[in-house]
């Protein structure tokens, strides 16, 4: 039932990316795959964040981490990039296995603290492995459209099939999970990992599973944004995009895996819409260049005054009876862990 | 076990032993303070036993012991015989322990029937692929882990409140989800820690025969501050004060105790000296 339900949704939701990816021009088609590429980073974010509890301030660095893995596969060992795609999501899962096991003993501001500076230090294994991860230049990645689809398929058509798929068989799974007896233990333990532990759920456990899940679908999402800009840089996972990742599940919705679409859109078409928009009106460039991240603060501030449950917390507001999911979006930023009162007893 | 041994045990059902809960020799230091000094104490499985003793006895510490949350010092925990007192919190549910909290700790974020079904967790058969890729299997789990959610609720008299959010809850409606959460697995140890606080006065007896009706299939050991639900509903009572068991008995024996009353007229003489 799950299963056929979201396969059934999904399978919907392809249909209709295929018919957009059509009428779309080919510079349209390119910003559209990129805006999938990182909808499943956003969407492992969202539910580490808004389901398990747990904070990434440096979720770019496992986007990194499954981009490079794709690049060195493709170029060191030709594989299909169907087989890429997984292999570089089963490499940044157990990244994130690693990091999960830190995470699982550290909370709050301290986990967030862990997990920037892997954002930080991350990138710069590139510059000082050079013979493997080709430095500041980098590594391309080409792929090439089956040739089944005939010679004169655009390069940019089949990167949206492909990260559209990619993504929609991650959303598929994540919303088995979310729902599934996984999703709520998840929930159980960021509302109260006392009483988690005590209901008979190993939170550690659960917390470094959530880092893994996490982990997974930002190395996928990471691996189908190398296809699409077709070069691993380490430029491309500076602390601005685990921060750009962080706003849009935020703006979203934590915890919604439609808000991660949402989060995503705008983290990939803002900027750019911004910039024509104001050179298009004739700001000096002074101005212009500072417009976006102006309009982005802006955008943020708005939304989350308007929408403290994020876009899609909003639209679930708007249009129907309150969901009971979107109860606790901000359990991750204010959590305090063993805040049990003991007090009254051992100070005899 | 033989029948001979379990024939035994079922008529000697006041005492330790099999089936039972066995405390000896607790101590626990948290730097300089001695806050548990050699607690020894049993429960008898179909019995509710109380621990009472003024604020800052030792109770709350007691029953963390109990549960892993606090390593004592030296000690030792056995129930049915088996040694817990390395466990950890969550490997207790495994053993058929399961306790409430003071703070009724239920999650905002879930409905009722979920709370209860994570207290079912330790039933649940569909594993994490199951769930990934959201089989029949793993429905079918999900279903059957409802509906013995739905029936430890009615077992408490929730049902009606199965798809309520927790925040919506009067307090006396939270403190039976929290119960039905620790009775849907099935404890054979139940830990009820304050049962009855912030409870009107009008909803005790109902508490009260609710905890008498447990003890049917569990053995229920209670921490409580209302002397007079305590009197009425334990079989066993131990007192703690200052770290250490001072009295245990019937309720009757308890009350007729010269120390029991010193230790609670001397907490009520400071406490009067503080307020």
């Amino acid at each position: 039932m799950t299963m056929l339900r979201h396969v059934a949704i999904a399978v919907a939701c392809g249909a209709l990316l295929l018919l957009l990816s059509y009428r779309l021009d080919l510079y349209r088609d390119l910003q559209f795959a990129e805006v999938a590429a990182e909808v499943g980073a956003v969407a492992g974010l969202t539910v580490l964040i808004g389901i398990s509890g747990q904070i990434s301030i440096g979720h770019g660095a496992f986007m990194a981490i499954g981009s490079y893995a794709a690049a060195l596969l493709l170029l060191h060992q030709h594989w299909n990039i169907g087989y890429v795609i997984v292999a570089s999501g089963l490499v940044a899962a157990a990244a994130g296995g690693i990091m999960g096991i830190a995470a699982a003993r550290l909370r709050g501001p301290y986990l967030a603290g862990a997990t920037l500076m892997l954002a930080v230090a991350l990138p710069s294994l590139a510059d000082k492995y050079q013979s493997v991860f080709g430095g500041d230049q980098g590594l391309s990645v080409s792929i090439t459209p089956p040739a089944a689809l005939g010679a004169t398929f655009p390069l940019q058509r089949w990167f949206v099939w492909l990260s559209c798929a990619a993504t929609l068989v991650l959303l598929v799974l994540l919303a088995n999970l979310v729902r599934s007896r996984i999703g709520r233990s998840w929930r159980a333990v960021r509302d109260d990992e006392i009483a988690a532990s005590l209901a008979g759920l190993n939170v550690a456990r659960l917390q470094i599973l959530a880092f893994v899940v996490s982990a997974a679908c930002a190395g996928v999402s990471g691996t189908l944004y190398a296809m699409v800009t077709t070069i691993v840089t380490p430029d491309a996972f500076t602390l601005t995009l685990s921060i750009g990742l962080l706003t849009a599940a935020v703006l979203g919705g934590l915890g919604s895996l439609l808000g991660a679409v949402w989060g995503a859109a705008i983290l990939v078409l803002a900027p750019p819409f911004l910039q024509d928009f104001a050179t298009s009106h004739g700001f000096s460039s002074a101005v212009s260049s500072n417009v976006p991240i102006a309009a982005y603060g802006v955008v943020l501030i708005v939304v989350m005054l308007v929408f403290p449950a994020g876009i899609q917390g909003g639209l679930r507001r708007l249009l129907g009876p309150a969901a009971p999911v979107a109860a606790a979006p901000f359990s991750a930023l204010r959590r305090h862990a063993p805040a049990r009162e003991e007090k009254e007893e051992g100070t005899v | 076990m033989n029948d001979g041994s379990s024939v035994a045990w079922d008529e000697g059902e006041s005492e330790p032993g099999a089936g039972a809960l066995d405390v000896g020799g607790i101590t626990v230091r948290f730097g300089g303070l001695t806050a548990l000094d050699d607690v020894s104490l049993s429960a008898a499985r179909g019995q509710v036993t109380g621990i009472i003793g003024p604020n800052g006895a030792g109770k709350t510490t007691l029953l963390n012991v109990l549960c892993g949350f606090v390593r004592p010092q030296a000690g030792s925990i056995a129930f049915e015989g088996k040694e817990l007192t390395r466990l950890r919190p969550h490997q207790l549910a495994r053993h058929g322990i399961a306790r409430t909290l003071q703070g009724i700790g239920l999650f905002r974020g879930l409905t009722v029937a979920e709370n209860v079904m994570v207290g079912a967790n330790g039933s649940a058969r569909a594993g994490f692929f199951a769930a990934l890729f959201g089989t029949p299997w793993s429905d079918r789990d999900e279903q059957r882990l409802r509906r013995r959610a739905i029936e430890a609720l009615d077992r408490v008299g929730a049902a009606d409140l199965a798809d309520d959010l927790p925040g919506e809850l009067a307090h006396g409606q939270r403190k039976r989800v929290a119960l039905a959460r620790a009775l849907v697995a099935e404890p054979r140890l139940l830990l009820l820690d304050e049962p009855a606080s912030g409870l009107d006065e009008g909803e005790l007896p109902e508490v009260g025969a609710l905890i008498g009706e447990l003890a049917g299939s569990a053995t229920v050991v209670v921490i409580e501050h209302r002397m007079d639900l305590m009197m009425s509903i334990c079989q066993r009572i131990f007192v703690l004060d200052f770290g250490k068991v001072i009295a245990d008995g019937t309720p009757a024996q308890v009350q007729a105790d010269p120390a029991v009353t010193a230790a609670y007229l001397g907490a009520e003489r400071e406490s009067a000296a503080d307020g």
